[in-house]
């Protein structure tokens, strides 16, 4: 068990890192000109309402008080309250998660579907025929701007064919899926054309191994010793490429949530930053990271796993 | 007895239409171990890896020859066929063990699932089975040693590991490729006497594939000398040794290096390079490197023939030198 040691002191490193992104989000949202209670009051602002609320929530502080004081209370396991909905981040940021988990897993479960055939296809067959439409696929697929292939996909699935629903989300989980199809298909494709070439080149490059020839050798069939043998190893390098793609996708769901009307995180923080509700800015961000780091640490645990040579 | 294996006239050809392996044949008893001796590109490895048609694909092929075991044209064999004679007829262990084993399994389902492709057993069967071949390599506390991964081993216990890998697959013949080339000194003993005991024990019959002279004295029973995907020489061991009737064979013996005191003088070595694939000098291959070359070494291509009927030593020379040494005594 020795080398899951990582795992202790892995989370020491976290602290660093949320320190910074902390600072920065609780900065930068700060450095837009505007004010949360002004957005609340609106029309029926007056001084004297201004600076209730700004005492209320603290903003009549000096900004490294209101940092500490921030920083008090994510010790304390809270976030802050938000101005604008007037309840606590931490419970905001739950009621919107899934939406956005369901976005991303639905997202790399597609990339995969989409790679792993694709790759196997493809290393299987090399230089082949189906090698070579396969790598000008993926050229494509890398040189297309997701937000195209989103609106290419709308005007093909949704308002042509009528498949799927333009934008929204559902309350049951089959609506839920039917909905979040296209925007999935969207960052799929975009994914799967990096996955597909990684896997690809990693599969010829252990096929070539010398366990390939020792395997067959022993008389094991090449399907055998491509599923069991090859796969496995090929594997390795691209769960770190995987965690990639989800730390992309987290970042992406900011843009892909709005475009698609998705009731999750990333429209929650953009509504936030325009609102000026620092409280929940500050927590999305944090959350965001805090995902990013440990989607990171699941690869590293994930690869540890598999390969027992791999000490970290 | 008659041979297990007897390969002859194998002849594999490149793309381009060269010789890498020119009407190479010799012969397996079982119970035997036959030593291939040779520079890097004299054919030793592609020779064996075409009893089992691993050759690298679509830039070689097998142009000629046959090669015999146990009744069937294993050049003939259907994928099928091939399939289920690689292993269990013909098995094969390599040079590097760390990167012929796969690191991501253990070597307990290495050998399990061999096992399993050859035979219905329970986990318990298979565990027995393979502690016992673990046992029989000659590693300690097997039991352990059964979940463990190719990196966890030292290099001596990790060839030791590939041997019981291929054991598992019970082959009668096993084709040994430089299988003590990247050990030391100690541990190379060590595995040579492994391979001689499971010979003696268990009858198998090894091809020894070497550029070492050395390993061939001390295993094998008869050696085949290959030069320029030819072979030179062919001869039970100790007769080559002592005498040798190629001028490549002794030009090999003369480099060995002896442990010695006495014999302090510099080191002998062949001069020039082993011809490559592309040029390949007409005549007897070895000809721009032979101290003794006459003319018809260079256009004429020497044919095995015996030198000792009885003993079978046979040798590819126009002026093999142990008929020299005859005739001069016939003349005194």
């Amino acid at each position: 068990m020795h080398r899951y040691r990582f795992l202790l002191l892995r989370p020491l490193q976290l602290i660093p890192v949320l320190f910074g992104i902390s600072a920065i989000s609780f900065v930068l949202v700060r450095a837009i000109p505007g004010d949360p209670a002004r957005v609340l009051l609106g029309t029926r602002s007056t001084p004297e309402a201004l600076a209730r609320i700004h005492a209320e929530y603290g903003l009549d502080q000096p900004l490294p008080m209101q940092y500490l004081l921030f920083l008090k209370h994510l010790f304390d396991g809270e976030l802050g309250r938000s101005i604008i909905y007037k309840t606590d981040t931490l419970t905001l940021l739950l009621e919107r998660l899934e939406p956005t988990a369901m976005f991303i897993l639905g997202s790399v479960l597609l990339s995969v579907l989409l790679a792993l055939p694709l790759a196997t296809w493809a290393a299987r067959s090399r230089g082949g025929v189906a090698d070579h439409v396969i790598r000008l696929l993926t050229t494509a697929g890398l040189g297309l701007p997701p937000f195209w292939l989103g609106i290419m996909l709308i005007i093909l699935l949704s308002i042509t064919w009528r498949l799927f629903p333009v934008s929204g989300y559902g309350d049951s989980l089959g609506e839920k899926l039917y909905h979040l199809f296209i925007p999935c298909l969207t960052a799929a494709l975009s994914l799967s054309a990096v996955l597909t070439r990684s896997l690809r080149s990693a599969l010829i490059r252990e096929m070539r191994a010398d366990y390939f020839v020792a395997a067959l050798a022993r008389g094991q069939s090449e399907r055998y010793i491509f599923w069991r043998h090859v796969m496995p190893n090929a594997i390795v390098p691209i769960i770190n490429l995987l965690a990639v793609n989800v730390s992309w996708l987290i970042g992406g769901s900011v843009v892909i949530e709005s475009v698609f009307g998705i009731p999750g995180l990333g429209q929650l923080l953009i509504k936030a930053i325009f609102s000026r509700d620092y409280m929940v800015v500050q927590g999305v961000v944090l959350f965001f990271a805090l995902s990013t780091v440990l989607v990171n640490l699941l690869a590293d645990i994930l690869t540890v796993f598999i390969d027992p040579r791999i000490k970290l | 007895m008659s041979p297990l294996l007897t390969v002859d006239s194998l002849t594999i050809t490149t793309r381009a239409g060269l010789n890498l392996v020119d009407q190479v044949s010799f012969s397996l008893a079982p119970g035997e171990m036959l030593g291939l001796v040779g520079e890097s590109g004299s054919g030793k490895t592609l020779t064996c890896r075409a009893l089992l048609q691993l050759l690298p694909e679509g830039a070689l092929q097998i142009t000629g020859g046959r090669v015999d075991f146990d009744g069937r044209d294993l050049l003939r064999l259907s994928p099928r066929e091939m399939r289920q004679l690689r292993g269990a007829g013909v098995g094969m262990i390599f040079q590097n063990p760390s990167t012929h084993i796969n690191p991501l399994m253990t070597i307990g389902q290495q050998m399990a699932e061999s096992l399993r492709l050859r035979g219905r057993l329970s986990r318990k069967e298979i565990r027995a089975r393979s502690v016992s071949l673990l046992e029989q390599v000659g590693i300690p506390s097997p039991e352990q040693r059964l979940d463990s991964h190719a990196h966890e081993f030292s290099g001596g216990m990790r060839q030791r590991a590939m041997i019981a890998i291929a054991l598992a697959c019970s082959p009668r013949v096993l084709i040994a490729d430089e299988p003590t080339t990247a050990l030391d000194v100690t541990v190379q003993a060590q595995i040579l006497k492994l391979l001689d005991g499971l010979r003696r024990e268990h009858g198998l019959s090894i091809i020894m594939i070497t550029h070492d002279l050395g390993v061939v004295a001390q295993t094998c029973d008869r050696v085949a000398v290959l030069y320029g995907g030819r072979i030179c020489e062919i001869a039970a061991t100790a007769d080559l040794l002592k005498h040798p009737a190629h001028p490549y064979t002794r030009g090999l013996i003369a480099c060995q290096p002896h442990a010695n005191v006495n014999a302090q003088g510099p080191l002998t070595t062949i001069a020039g390079a082993p011809p490559t694939a592309e040029e390949m000098p007409a005549g007897c291959r070895f000809h721009p490197r032979c101290p003794d070359a006459q003319r018809r070494c260079q256009t004429r291509q020497p044919v095995v023939h015996d030198v000792a009927q009885e003993s079978g030593h046979r040798v590819a020379c126009h002026y093999p030198l142990q008929r020299l040494i005859h005739r001069e005594l016939d003349h005194e």
